[in-house]
């Protein structure tokens, strides 16, 4: 099972920091890597508080495998990936959503 | 003056107990007002499937209770929750401090419109429409 995030990370240039900027590296993949910039959803939808019973909005942010999404993939921005990352971690613990799957 | 705690306790009840869940929920409530706080809400959200297996449940009841207090309760409720083996997980989570950081980050917001209502794009659309009919 692949995550398929994982793929376009080494496909494209990725520039070895977690800082979610979108500058091309120059040579192969950059255009494309341009092509999926985003902004946070969150900002764009007023969001202060991420609810961590709200199963539906956080299970945007798990694929498949259960991880939590990272910022340069879903663009979110620190503080709302931050908030988001909180209460995914609360749902875990819980059972609403999953560890790992398998 | 200290001002309230607000909590959000989620806790997870064996399935094959679902009836009773009204009295658990009622017992726990009793023992939050019994150290003096105030259980400003309870809801059951009802059966669901559980994400993985918990006791080799693979579901549960799952209830909400919003208390307000000095956290005490919660000391209090979390000790009878743990010898309780009707409840399979719980969860406290404190809110109010949240809360009031997304009140204040709204209000900021809403300061913010407030003074310069002209940045909006309906603002700008506006005024041209006007001089468009008035040239007419």
């Amino acid at each position: 099972m692949s995550t398929n995030y994982e793929d376009r990370q080494r496909g494209g240039g990725y520039d070895g920091d977690d800082d979610g900027d979108r500058r091309p590296m120059g040579g192969r993949g950059g255009g494309r890597r341009m092509h999926r910039r985003r902004v946070c959803r969150f900002c764009i939808d007023k969001v202060d508080l991420i609810d961590f019973k709200d199963v539906r909005l956080l299970q945007n942010y798990l694929p498949e495998r259960g991880k939590i999404l990272p910022r340069r993939i879903s663009g979110n921005c620190a503080t709302h990936q931050r908030m988001l990352a909180e209460a995914i971690k609360r749902a875990r613990n819980i059972a609403l959503l999953p560890y790992t799957t398998d | 003056m200290e001002t309230k705690r607000q909590y959000e306790v989620v806790f997870i009840v064996d399935p094959t107990a679902d009836d009773e869940v009204p009295k658990l929920t009622e017992s726990f409530s009793q023992i939050v007002t019994d150290q003096g706080g105030t259980v400003t809400k309870a809801e059951t959200m009802g059966k669901r499937q559980l994400a993985y297996e918990i006791l080799h449940h693979k579901d549960g009841t799952f209830v909400l209770l919003e208390i307000e207090g000095s956290g005490r309760e919660i000391a209090e409720l979390e000790r009878r929750m743990r010898v309780n083996d009707r409840v399979l997980r719980y969860i406290t989570v404190r809110v109010d401090e949240d809360r009031r950081r997304a009140q204040k980050l709204k209000e900021r917001r809403a300061r913010k419109a407030a003074k310069r209502p002209e940045r909006g794009s309906h603002a700008r659309r506006g005024p041209a429409m006007d001089f468009a009919e008035a040239s007419e």
